[in-house]
């Protein structure tokens, strides 16, 4: 599954190659993805086959792992349309594939979740969850978990209302759908919802925390990662940004966006939930992972949710109940001063407020928060989060915006530069339990990969300008790099070979909102482009080309 | 005559000439002559023509938009409402591609440009044909046009419609247009 497993670790345990041997890591083969857009999929290696899942066109590739140079055994096209690049507000990434019971599951750019054959690449079913006319696209991993599939929608930019689905695994079928604005009864808030905070109780809040009906263009997409805890058959996942960025339009809380839902797999209904960020005003977005641990806190341990959160905070969430145990921020912030503990509630700095009628200058951290999409790696081992993140801030001017389905509902111009310190990527080592960083490694580019700590005790990661690197888990130095053909912003994995030899991969593929400079073009004199990312990343289209490429490392036979 | 009065003489002519010159920039066309109802199809600069033969000629209303103050501001005004600018950002692109840089996948002639904003395209461009008036399709696209940097610059706003971080366009570096994408061909 692309978290690795269901409390979205992103380790392997696997430790054959270790900061000793690392400098003997060598290419054993390639593949060309034919595409030339932002490749976030981690490749997903099942029973001796590869399988890579690209950005739209959303090719579905097997590659036989147990012969001489891993050639393909099949492709499958779903074909998404075309028109489906339009409305993506990203780039027209994918953020993966799973495997469950024989089949490879995923999604693609026009909101279909199809099921293919692991063995053959026949199609098993095709199911239509969005609507390209409303805006709605799909870009995040599928998860199964209880026999469901759970896929949720893209679109916070395009006035859509966010959603998570789950559909039967064997049939596709429609099984439940929890809504994350609106009444009670969309949402699945029935007698089991107990939220910690006063905050996010009450009937109704997804209607009244909005201005009337605004609710229905309200955003709130699910795109990022879900986790999943067997042991109560809970699901914990993350939603979108509200509609649209000028907040001036959306008076009041704007439940349910920007928090974290607790669900009941089987029915869907939820458990809890706590917003990060009421009224947000920044698009931070809260869809960053969850990952399941359970610390040492107090006299006890705790089953908690460890989120390194777009809004800067590092939070411990105990799992059973929503309540934050601690919020730190694990980077610079000015927009917000703290948690307040006994509320819930993030302290705002009214002054990094955008209104309508000014810039407001100099907010960090910037739209894409301390961290995107790009999903950090949880050490047992060491007990550290690998935070694979950013360092930018940004001016931001909001203006009305008009709803037009099936186009942008934003309303806002960025303009986003690097923050302080003359750096604008770092992976940060976190200790959640000290809440604090143990060390930094400083990028100067942005970064938009995710990271694996493998049980050899590395952690791998990869940059804009396309440089694969391996850090020492315990000190952060770097111990082995490798310059790939284009930027990486995909998912590495590790995994054991048929012949029992531990295998590194990553996909290089620029693009993505970071990239999308490069991939799509963009014209670096107009400082919006790429709603001000483009700014932050002028440099990008000097340094590096797109096209997909996987990578395959190993060490040398003995 | 006195060589003052020549001098005063030859210091009006010269203003009624740069008046004149500038009529096409101030021009409205409040009672604009009945033209055709319709968008023209403008075909690429860069197609073949099977059996040779000239490319279509440049539609006679584009004049009417090209260089003209009041087509652009009405355009840029547009261009924010029907959130051209999620998409297109002011000009550098996003979820479409950027419209400052002199890449013109459908032709960059405010024909051709008029023609993509009405019919689509298939990558992802909505089609405004039935939800603009065609008047207000060629003021988009003489704004669009403008983005490019083709007019002169004493034609385009030099403030945007609300506070905005990027700067005016009158302050924005330009390339030089290719001659295929301009009115003047």
């Amino acid at each position: 599954m692309p978290g690795k497993d269901y409390a979205s670790t992103r380790f392997s345990a696997l430790n054959q190659i270790t900061p000793a041997n690392i400098g003997k890591l060598g290419l054993v083969f390639t593949f060309s993805t034919a595409t030339t857009h932002g490749y976030e999929a981690p490749p997903l290696v099942v029973n001796g086959t590869m399988y890579l899942i690209t950005p739209f066109p959303n090719v579905l590739y097997a590659l036989d792992l147990t012969k001489p140079g891993a050639p393909a055994k099949w492709a499958f096209k779903p074909e998404p349309a075309a028109a489906s690049q339009g409305v993506a507000c990203c780039g027209t990434v994918n953020r993966g594939a799973v495997y469950s019971n024989g089949k490879i599951i995923f999604n693609t750019l026009d909101g279909q979740t199809i099921a293919v054959d692991a063995n053959s690449g026949q199609q098993v079913w095709r199911t239509q969850l969005g609507n390209i006319q409303k805006g709605e696209t799909i870009t995040m991993a599928p998860l199964v978990a209880d026999g469901k599939v759970l896929v949720g929608n893209s679109g916070g930019e395009m006035g859509v209302r966010g959603w998570l689905a789950a559909l039967d695994e064997g049939s596709g079928k429609l099984v439940w759908k929890a809504y994350h604005t609106g009444p009670d009864k969309d949402v699945l808030i029935g007698p089991r919802f107990k939220p910690f905070y006063a905050m996010d109780q009450g009937k109704d809040l997804g209607v009244k925390t909005w201005p009337p009906e605004i609710w229905k263009l309200g955003g709130g997409p699910t795109w990022g990662w879900i986790s999943y805890d067997p042991a109560t058959r809970a699901i914990y996942y993350g939603t979108g940004n509200p509609g649209p960025w000028n907040a001036d339009q959306r008076p009041g809380d704007n439940k349910w966006t920007t928090g974290v839902f607790a669900r009941d797999v089987g029915t869907g209904e939820a458990l809890w939930f706590y917003q990060t960020t009421p009224h947000d005003v920044y698009d931070h977005d809260d869809i960053n992972e969850s990952i399941l641990a359970d610390i040492p806190w107090g006299n006890g341990r705790r089953p908690v949710l460890l989120r390194p959160a777009r809004d800067g905070f590092f939070y411990v969430i105990d799992r059973r109940n929503g309540q934050v145990l601690s919020a730190t921020p694990y980077g610079y912030m000015n927009g917000y001063r703290g948690v307040d503990l006994k509320t819930g509630r993030i302290i705002v700095n009214p002054e990094k407020v955008p209104k309508q009628g000014r810039v407001t200058r100099d907010i960090c951290p910037a739209a894409p928060g301390q961290k995107d999409w790009n999903p950090s790696a949880f050490s047992p081992v060491t007990g550290l989060v690998y935070i694979p993140h950013i360092n930018l801030c940004m001016d931001m001017s909001v203006s009305q915006a008009n709803y037009i389905s099936g186009t942008p509902f934003v309303g806002a111009d960025v303009k986003m530069y690097g923050g302080p310190g003359g750096y604008r990527g770092v992976v940060t080592a976190w200790d959640p339990i000290a809440r604090k960083a143990v060390w930094e490694a400083k990028e100067t580019l942005p970064l938009w990969s995710p990271a694996l700590a493998t049980g050899g005790g590395l952690v791998f990661y990869g940059t804009l300008d396309g440089w694969f690197k391996a850090l020492d888990a315990r000190t952060g130095k770097l111990v082995w790099q490798f310059k790939a053909g284009s930027g990486i912003i995909g998912q590495p994995i590790s995994y054991r070979g048929p012949d029992e030899r531990q295998y590194i991969a990553v996909v290089a593929g620029v693009g993505g909102w970071a990239g999308g400079i490069v991939d799509g073009e963009l014209d670096p004199r107009d400082p919006t482009a790429a709603l001000g990312f483009a700014n932050a990343v002028k440099d990008l289209p000097g340094k590096t080309t797109p096209g997909g490429m996987l990578y395959v490392f190993a060490l040398p036979k003995s | 005559m006195s060589l003052r009065s020549r001098k005063a003489e030859i210091l009006l002519i010269a203003t009624a000439i740069f008046t004149l010159a500038a009529c096409d920039r101030e021009e409205r066309h409040s009672r604009s002559k009945p033209l055709g109802e319709t968008v023209p199809s403008g075909e690429s600069p860069d197609t073949i023509i099977p059996g040779g033969g000239p490319s279509n000629p440049l539609d006679p209303r584009a004049a009417e938009y090209d260089n003209n103050s009041p087509a652009l501001a009405e355009g840029q005004f547009l261009y924010t409402k029907m959130n051209c600018v999620g998409c297109h950002a002011h000009g550098g692109g996003g979820m479409g591609p950027a419209l400052m840089d002199d890449k013109w996948r459908y032709g960059g002639r405010i024909d051709q440009i008029a023609a993509t904003i009405a019919e689509g395209r298939p990558n992802g461009m909505p089609s405004w044909r039935g939800k603009l008036t065609d008047d207000q399709i060629w003021k988009l696209a003489a704004y669009v046009r403008s983005l490019s940097g083709q007019p002169s610059k004493d034609v385009v706003s030099s403030r945007a419609d609300a506070m905005s971080t990027g700067s005016p366009q009158t302050l924005t570096p330009h390339q030089a247009a290719k001659s295929a994408d301009t009115a003047q061909q």
